[in-house]
């Protein structure tokens, strides 16, 4: 199984660079940008699995940005990441085809696991895929 | 509860009507719709759909399309394409755009609820992440 | 097609011919031109050569015979002057006198004798008995007595055998006297004879009377005015030899040599055949001539089988790329049909599908065991007669693919546009509706009929309508197919009202191996095949098209002719303007 490739979209630059850190030291294949811009123009240019998303941020919100990434990369999935205040956001998100919402401040194992069954439900919809074209073939 | 809840959308009519009693004698609720817009417009609102069972190729908005504005009207709802052998090329376009799966037309009874179970297993599983976040927001904002 | 490769059609022999007296022209006419030069140049120098050698060979003769003349004269004079003219008369003093000029001149002098002015010989020394002959009446002894010196002509005189005689007037005792020689004819001949050359030439001596003052090798008569005019000429023009070439009495042609002898009394001849004068150019012409046929030939037969080859080699070139092109065309055939297909096979995929479902459903039926009330058998029969329903529905697809499948021979045959343009858009109906595109067709009735391939031309148009719906896929739209008459043409417009084709484009749309479609999914091929197609049946295809307006491909055809051969020829002419 290929590793995941991961994509944080935070606004804050401290708690976004921490967080890199810190899933680095794991040796999580982890990218990061700070709005919903730069996380599509990111997408244009290199693979993502899984998206970690902050709902809050200026320009683009998350729900912005999720939509523009579920209809142009129909098949990345997406972790809402959200505060205690914004909760509905997040289940706005994930009744968008988001995979699931993380609350701020969160557990790094959570995140990671979380992250992982977003991953396992890409792999097996993409080796479907892979399969069915196989038969084509 | 019905095993699943789909909405079977084709415009070849006999075809949606043989399929609707033959699915619905098995247990499956059944919505009909006869091309892309028609599905779309019954997709609104209090649908109970789980499931759409869509054609690819069809006049008017074809299965692509249909797939397309969907999965962005209710992006909760899976696809799965149903295609004959000259198009599988589109369903696997489709699934690349988020279709559950497809299925060859004429297609297997069993294999095709196999399928519509195996992708309302994944709405469900979805929705129930949904409704225990919401259920979670509610129990913190009374807390 | 094939029988060009054992027997060329007229287009090929033209080409040829025409190869063949191209490179004949061009190879012997440099030939022709040079060997003409050079031969001109060398039978001119030659001539010279030849002239030059005659002349000089002439003026040393007729210095010879002069000399000769004088060197007589100069002898008999001495002789004259020297000797005491009275002891002279005594003809034992002339004999010796003649044995002593013999002993030192060889047997030149032959006789000697005094002449009185009566004409008289009053002393002879020789060996003819001519001691008083009377020469009063001579010709030779008037001119004598009145000139101091004299050289006669040849005559036969009393010996009765052809000489000449040399006389010096001698004033002696107040009486004139002449001392006469005779000139031994054989050796003066001889002077003469010696002048030979090649097999022809010869000289000989005329007087003024065209006699022979020698005895010609080849006997024959001189024409006097022709050596009049040498006399004339020579003397006007001061020249001492004169050379012409003419037609001798015989017809053939001959070169004259001539020159004054004797202060212009005698006129010496040198004759010769021109061939046998020019024997050695005639050769070289002939050797010349001789090289240049051969030649001629050579380049001629290396023509003839090099052009042979050669046109053979374009015709199986020809032939080669006419099966290339007839596979390109049945390459492009499954392309568009394999499009065709993916259409039909969805149609016939449709009431498969009904068909199972509903036999499914009777066999749910059967399984509930519920066939008795009258419900359920409605239900039955229902769905049975769907089942018919379909199945008819897919025979008519069938039919429909078989009789479109059936045509896929190129023999040309006479048949009408109209039914063949109604199939192919029935046949494309399935797919005009699935891409949103409204198929209309406004065909006149009682169209002519037009002689081409039935496949070929389905294949044109079913790759139009192809491109057309291709076009018009995302946005659909209207397909018009129209046919009419116009101008003894048959003009089929194919006219969408798609996106359109920007105008860099427009320019290489039938160029081959042209596409916009993504690598993989168009040959490029379809529209140059559709031209090829159409060309060869001596027709046109044009195309107009404004981005966002539409695209109108139109077709003219010619109409049948009465005459069979006709399409050949123009096949033929349209191929040879694709080349």
């Amino acid at each position: 199984m290929a590793t995941m490739k991961l994509l944080l979209v935070d606004d804050e630059a401290d708690f976004l660079n921490t967080l890199l850190k810190r899933m680095k030291r794991r040796d999580v294949d982890v990218a990061g940008v700070n709005s919903g811009e730069a996380a599509l123009e990111w997408l244009e240019t290199h693979p993502a699995d899984v998206i970690i998303l902050d709902v809050r941020m200026p320009g683009m919100d998350g729900i912005e940005t999720l939509r523009a990434i579920k209809k142009h990369h129909p098949l990345v999935e997406v972790i809402m990441l959200t505060g205690h205040a914004s909760m509905e956001v997040a289940i706005e998100g994930m009744e968008m085809g988001a995979f699931d919402y993380l609350m701020k401040p969160m557990d790094m194992d959570d995140l990671l696991y979380k992250a992982e069954d977003a991953f396992k439900k890409k792999t097996i919809h993409e080796n479907k895929i892979q399969r069915r074209v196989k038969n084509l073939v | 509860m019905a095993i699943a809840n789909i909405m079977l959308v084709d415009d070849e009519v006999p075809f949606v009507e043989a399929m609707t009693k033959r699915l619905a004698r098995r247990g499956l609720e059944v919505e009909q719709a006869f091309n892309g817009s028609d599905a779309l417009k019954k997709l609104t609102g209090e649908s109970k759909t789980e499931v759409v069972i869509l054609d690819v190729k069809m006049p008017g908005m074809d299965g692509i399309e249909t797939l397309k504005a969907i999965k962005a009207q209710a992006p909760l709802v899976e696809v799965i394409m149903l295609t004959g052998h000259a198009t599988v090329e589109s369903a696997i376009e489709g699934m690349k755009l988020g279709a559950f799966d497809y299925l060859m037309k004429p297609c297997d009874m069993d294999h095709l609820i196999a399928k519509v179970s195996d992708a309302a297993a994944r709405k469900r599983q979805q929705e129930e992440k949904i409704i225990s976040a919401r259920i979670k927001e509610i129990t913190s904002r009374m807390a | 097609m094939n029988p060009k490769s054992t027997s060329l059609t007229p287009y090929y022999r033209t080409l040829t011919r025409n190869i063949v007296l191209l490179v004949m022209v061009i190879s012997l006419a440099p030939m022709v031109i040079v060997t003409g030069i050079i031969l001109n140049q060398f039978s001119a120098s030659y001539h010279e050569k030849v002239f030059a050698h005659l002349e000089e060979l002439v003026l040393k003769h007729k210095r010879n015979i002069d000399g000769f003349l004088v060197e007589k004269l100069e002898n008999i004079r001495f002789l004259v002057e020297d000797v005491d003219f009275g002891k002279l008369q005594q003809e034992d003093m002339l004999a010796e006198h003649l044995s002593r000029l013999q002993s030192a001149y060889g047997t030149v002098f032959v006789d000697l004798g005094i002449v009185n002015e009566a004409g008289q010989q009053i002393a002879y020394a020789g060996p003819f008995k001519l001691g008083n002959a009377r020469y009063a009446d001579a010709e030779w002894f008037k001119q004598a007595i009145h000139n101091p010196y004299y050289t006669s002509d040849v005559f036969l005189g009393l010996r009765g055998s052809p000489h000449f005689i040399i006389t010096v007037r001698k004033p002696w005792q107040g009486k004139n006297y002449i001392l006469r020689a005779t000139i031994d004819f054989v050796s003066f001949n001889r002077l003469v004879e010696q002048v030979r050359i090649g097999e022809t030439g010869f000289a000989y001596i005329l007087n003024r009377e065209g006699q022979f003052q020698t005895k010609p090798i080849f006997d024959f008569t001189p024409t006097r005015d022709i050596y009049d005019r040498y006399f004339a000429t020579l003397e006007r023009m001061e020249k001492e030899v004169e050379i012409q070439e003419r037609l001798d009495g015989t017809g053939v042609k001959c070169l004259y040599v001539s020159a004054l002898l004797k202060n212009g009394d005698w006129l010496l001849v040198y004759k010769q055949v021109s061939n046998d004068a020019f024997s050695n150019l005639h050769n070289a012409q002939i050797i010349a001539i001789v090289f240049f046929i051969l030649g001629g030939i050579v380049i001629v037969a290396l023509a003839i089988s090099m052009s042979a080859k050669m046109v053979r080699r374009i015709a199986t070139s020809d032939t080669e790329k006419e099966i290339m092109n007839q596979q390109v065309i049945e390459t492009g055939k499954l392309a568009s049909v394999g499009e065709l297909a993916a259409g039909i096979a969805h149609e016939i995929n449709n009431p498969v599908a009904i068909m199972v479902e509903e036999a499914g459903w009777l066999q749910d039926l059967m399984a509930d065991g519920a066939f008795e009330s009258e419900e359920d058998i409605k239900e039955f029969e229902r769905a049975l007669n769907q089942i018919r329903v379909q199945g008819r529905r897919c025979k008519e697809i069938t039919h429909k693919l078989l009789s479109f499948a059936r045509k896929t021979d190129s023999r040309i045959e006479d048949f009408e546009v109209g039914p063949l343009l109604e199939e192919l858009v029935s046949l494309s109906a399935q797919r005009a509706k699935y891409s949103n595109v409204e198929l209309v067709t406004h065909l006149d009735e009682k169209l002519p009929a037009i002689s081409a391939s039935q496949s070929e031309l389905q294949q044109v148009f079913l790759n139009l309508i192809n491109n057309a719906l291709d076009a018009m896929e995302k946005a659909g739209g209207v397909l018009e197919i129209n046919a009419h008459q116009n101008d003894g043409k048959i003009v089929i417009e194919v006219a969408d009202n798609g996106p359109g084709i920007p105008k860099a484009n427009l320019a290489r749309i039938f160029d081959p191996f042209f596409t916009t479609k993504p690598v993989g999914s168009g040959t490029g091929l379809g529209l140059s095949i559709c031209y090829g197609i159409i060309h060869k049946m001596g027709g046109e295809i044009a195309v107009k098209s404004a981005v966002d307006v539409g695209t109108t491909f139109s077709i003219r055809l010619p109409i049948k002719t009465s005459e069979s051969d006709d399409p050949e020829t123009e096949e033929t002419v349209s191929e040879t303007e694709n080349q």
